[in-house]
């Protein structure tokens, strides 16, 4: 057991069916502006018709422990929190854009008041004992919050003996979203 | 008002912004009535209102958050059986109608001036004067078999309420029509009960779950999603035939993109294979089931090669999924599905996959068919008496539900009996009605033109209430009571309390209000309780609680029930055998197939294709149509038609470019849709999600974006034996944008 957090998520593909409740949900939460959203859905589709094969994906900011953000922020508005998140502390963010261009995972958005918004991992709830808006809302179980220095007994369980990955690993990000990949098989 | 033509003599009208919300007063009360010491206290210092959603039919549990007077997010209520503290899109979506600033705000009267035809702004007292002196006068003129409601929305009991103080009896919801009435009938007549919501499947105990064309995740029903998931998680296997490579059909084992108008047939072939391969559950067909003989013989030659030419589906595989299902029964089913009614022979199809899972014997058993049950809620005895219905039953077809309280005869008996003049009065509570597919467009319009009477209740402007000569602005599900909700059947029986999270609007008010002041300017009074917290509390009473008890947490719910049945116990069925009927003798007796039959449908003429339809998991058709909320996002801002890649290619279509469609009868879409090249539909296909291309300018977000389905429905197939609605034997091609 660590006293120290480090907050990330597990997202089980197999189960999303990418209805977006956790982008709306954000999106009230938040109060994310109109013609914005901190998270977003993906739906990619492969192979040849008709053995096709599907992934529904809820994805936001990558909450990375080597997060490029944070290293080109000129003014330190981006920065890791105590609990392993990555925020941005809007009074000193100029609106430079500098840790838009670094992100690899087109995380991030200029608000409309001027500042660089990206999802949170709602830090004002995970603080007061909550899960995440969107973990809250997910009809489907897909998406778990995971504090990744005290992994309890049902994350460990998620994970195991399963195909899980995380995206753009080769930009050494480290970051703290894995996925449970949806080509595992049933029962896996 | 009359044009002296009687067909023409109700124009459509655009209502003036002026009536509606952008333009009026909002006010937003925090009265005391809002505020109440029961109000849990949210994860903000905000208010939490429990109650439930109207966004769908599903009923879900919700959690309305209110600071300053203002809904500023909803969540599902943990408390609530059906959402487990989970909420789909739609159900956070609240906000966007309730906020949303084309809202009626004010009752409106059509007046005639110079033979223009406009409406006025009018006092609730006068226009409910007029409703009640209009819809009284027909009654008394050609008897209450001349007024009709069309409805939809959990509203309406009030209005119920108060046609039956006059003897009217005549309601219909197109979705009966449309979409889930097959279902239910199937029910009744395999298993002696209706079908009902969740549907009975024990899915997250299954193993082994085979869909026809059932677009869980597109449709989101919150209940049945959560389950499914749970079944992945156990490491359920899914089975998907769909033309189309849906989200479900994504997470399958096996997707089998089945030609579409064939899956009786498939499920013969199943049948097929189920009994010559000796894979039946040999002891509950013999102990608990009729007709088996009538059955085996009817599905003798439904090889499955045979099945194969029909359906485009390998022999090969038909018998994998047969010995698959058969393996993992009874921990398997084949789900009914929901909008089941596709081309009219719906009752079969859906008895045909009754009958698919009663051979396998899952009837009760762990992972397989189950039958939910509903909180026992004691109706107390009717306050005041009414007049004996001028009949019981109207509809003309022979297997139309006898017991079903919201409906007496098929939406579009309703229609045709208003073009034919023996409808004279309708009041349309919640349906758009232009844009529901009942008999498709041109013939709603024609009833709502030929009726002599036409009064809306709504909470937007929607294409239907420019065909009224009274409309009544009511105002939304997070501004009012309305009957306690115990008609939703699950694990653990609950009943749920609607209340208002703030205080109506602008000049709306609740349907409970409009109904009562309606019965009582006909004279009519104690017909309603004294309030509606006053009948509400009284009904909860009577099960040993209170109002003020369940508002705290928005239901009451009952310990889990046992579902299973035990070895050797009798069924008891409500059929005539009392047993599971595979051949139902009550179908042949009314000269219908005893036992489910495959019967081709029209192909398509040549460059034209099936036109397929279903939703997208953020909307609900037209109740978000014109929420700007749940419309912000690039996937829920248009609907698109879905074209094959091969051919896309024949007709040399790119993928995002628009085209018109035109159906069959040469009718082709007001607005273009956008092209979605995709590997994911078939050839002989096309699909696209209901509910958009608004013709109503006072929608002022829906308007204009994508295609309306409903338009391109010429044809309809009616089942003979229900009085379903089938729209799937109508097919487009594309006209290019110059």
């Amino acid at each position: 057991m660590s006293n120290k957090k480090n907050y990330g998520m597990v997202i089980d593909t197999r189960v999303c069916v990418g209805c977006s409740a956790c982008v709306y949900a954000c999106k009230q939460e938040n109060h994310v502006p109109e013609g914005y959203c901190r998270d977003w859905v993906v739906q990619e589709t492969g192979g040849e018709y008709p053995k096709l094969t599907m992934e529904n994906r809820s994805e936001r900011c990558q909450h990375c422990d080597n997060a490029p953000c944070v290293t080109y922020c000129p003014t330190r508005a981006s920065h890791y929190a105590e609990d392993g998140t990555v925020q941005v502390n809007r009074s000193l963010c100029t609106g430079c854009k500098a840790c838009m261009a670094a992100c690899p995972y087109d995380a991030r958005f200029v608000h409309p008041e001027g500042f660089v918004d990206k999802c949170s991992l709602c830090q004002h709830r995970i603080e007061q004992g909550m899960e995440t808006a969107c973990v809250s809302i997910c009809p489907t179980g897909s998406l778990n919050l995971v504090d990744f220095n005290n992994m309890d007994q049902k994350a460990k369980q998620l994970l195991s003996g399963k195909v899980v990955y995380r995206q753009k690993e080769h930009a050494g990000t480290e970051p703290s979203l894995h996925w449970i990949s949806a080509s595992n098989k049933p029962g896996a | 008002m009359s044009h002296g033509q009687n067909f023409s003599r109700r124009d459509f009208i655009k209502i003036s912004s002026i009536f509606l919300a952008g333009s009026a007063a909002v006010t937003t009360a925090t009265g005391h009535a809002f505020s109440g010491a029961d109000d849990q206290v949210g994860d903000e210092g905000s208010r939490v209102v429990y109650s439930f959603c109207e966004h769908c039919f599903w009923r879900c549990g919700i959690a309305a958050h209110v600071r300053d007077g203002k809904v500023y997010k909803i969540t599902g209520s943990e408390h609530h059986p059906l959402s487990q503290g989970k909420l789909c899109p739609r159900g956070t979506g609240g906000t966007g109608l309730l906020y949303d600033p084309d809202r009626l705000a004010h009752p409106l009267i059509r007046e005639t001036k110079g033979g223009r035809q406009f409406y006025r702004k009018a006092s609730w007292e006068e226009a409910i004067s007029l409703v009640a002196e209009k819809l009284w006068n027909i009654k008394e003129e050609h008897g209450p078999g001349a007024l009709a409601m069309l409805h939809h929305g959990y509203g309406v009991s009030f209005f119920k309420n108060m046609f039956s103080q006059i003897g009217v009896n005549k309601y219909a919801k197109p979705s009966y029509d449309l979409c889930c009435g097959p279902a239910r009938q199937a029910s009744v007549l395999t298993y002696g009960y209706p079908s009902d919501t969740p549907e009975g499947f024990d899915m997250k105990n299954s193993k082994y779950m085979i869909f026809f064309g059932t677009h869980f995740g597109e449709n989101m029903h919150n209940t049945a999603v959560q389950e499914i998931s749970d079944g992945i998680r156990n490491g359920a296997k899914i089975v998907v035939f769909d033309p189309r490579f849906s989200t479900l059909a994504g997470k399958a084992e096996h997707w089998l993109p089945i030609k579409p108008g064939t899956d009786i047939a498939m499920m013969q072939g199943l049948m097929h294979v189920l009994i010559s391969e000796n894979l039946y559950d040999k002891a509950f067909v013999e102990a608990h089931t009729v007709g088996f003989d009538e059955l085996r013989d009817s599905v003798m030659e439904m090889t499955p090669e045979k099945v194969a030419e029909i359906t485009e589906i390998p022999a090969d595989a038909i018998r994998t999924i047969a010995r698959e299902y058969a393996f993992h029964a009874p921990a398997a089913f084949v789900h009914s599905g929901r909008r089941t009614n596709w081309y009219g022979d719906a009752l079969q199809r859906i008895r045909a996959i009754h009958i698919l899972n009663a051979l396998v014997g899952n009837f009760w058993m762990p992972g397989g068919v189950v039958a939910f049950k509903k909180f026992p809620l004691v109706q107390p005895p009717a306050a005041h008496e009414h007049p004996a219905y001028e009949k019981e039953a109207y509809s003309k077809y022979p297997f139309f539900p006898q017991d079903e309280p919201s409906n007496t005869i098929t939406s579009h008996e309703i229609i045709e009996d208003t073009i034919a003049g023996n409808i004279k009065g309708l009041l349309i509570y919640g349906v758009n009605l232009p844009e529901t597919m009942t008999l498709g467009r041109d013939k709603a319009i024609e009833a709502m033109k030929k009726a002599e009477f036409v009064v809306a209740v709504d909470v937007l402007p929607a294409e239907v209430t420019g065909y009224a000569d009274v409309v009544l602005p009511e105002c939304t599900y997070l501004e009012r009571y309305d009957d306690l909700d115990n008609g939703r059947a699950f694990r653990t029986p609950f009943v749920a309390l609607r209340q208002p999270a703030v205080a109506p609007m602008y000049d709306s008010k609740p349907g409970n209000e409009i109904a009562k002041m309606i019965t009582e300017k006909w004279g009519i009074h104690g017909a309603f309780p004294p309030s509606v917290e006053k009948g509400l509390d009284r009904k909860l009473k009577l099960v040993g609680s209170s109002l003020a008890e369940i508002r705290k947490k928005g239901v009451l719910v009952m310990p889990e029930t046992d579902l299973y049945r035990k070895p050797g116990e009798s069924l008891n069925l409500k059929t005539p055998s009392g047993k599971v009927e595979l051949a139902s003798a009550q179908l042949k007796a009314a000269g219908f197939d005893a036992v489910p039959k495959y019967v081709p449908q029209p192909e398509a003429p040549a460059g034209f294709y099936r036109m397929l339809t279903g939703r997208k998991p953020m909307l609900t058709f037209g109740r978000t149509a014109n929420n700007r909320f749940l419309g912000d996002l690039a996937t829920a801002k248009e609907n698109e038609v879905w074209v094959n890649n091969r051919i896309a290619e024949k007709h040399s279509l790119q993928n995002g470019e628009y085209v018109h469609l035109k159906n069959q009868n040469g009718v082709v879409s007001e607005f273009p849709v956008k092209v979605k090249v995709t590997q994911r539909i078939r050839t002989d296909a096309v699909y696209m999600v209901h509910g958009f291309g608004h013709t109503s300018a006072k929608l002022t977000w829906a308007y204009k974006r994508g295609a309306s389905h409903n338009q391109l429905i010429s044809r309809t197939d009616i089942d003979p034996a229900m009085g379903g609605v089938g729209f799937q034997n109508n097919f487009v091609t594309f006209i290019k944008e110059a």
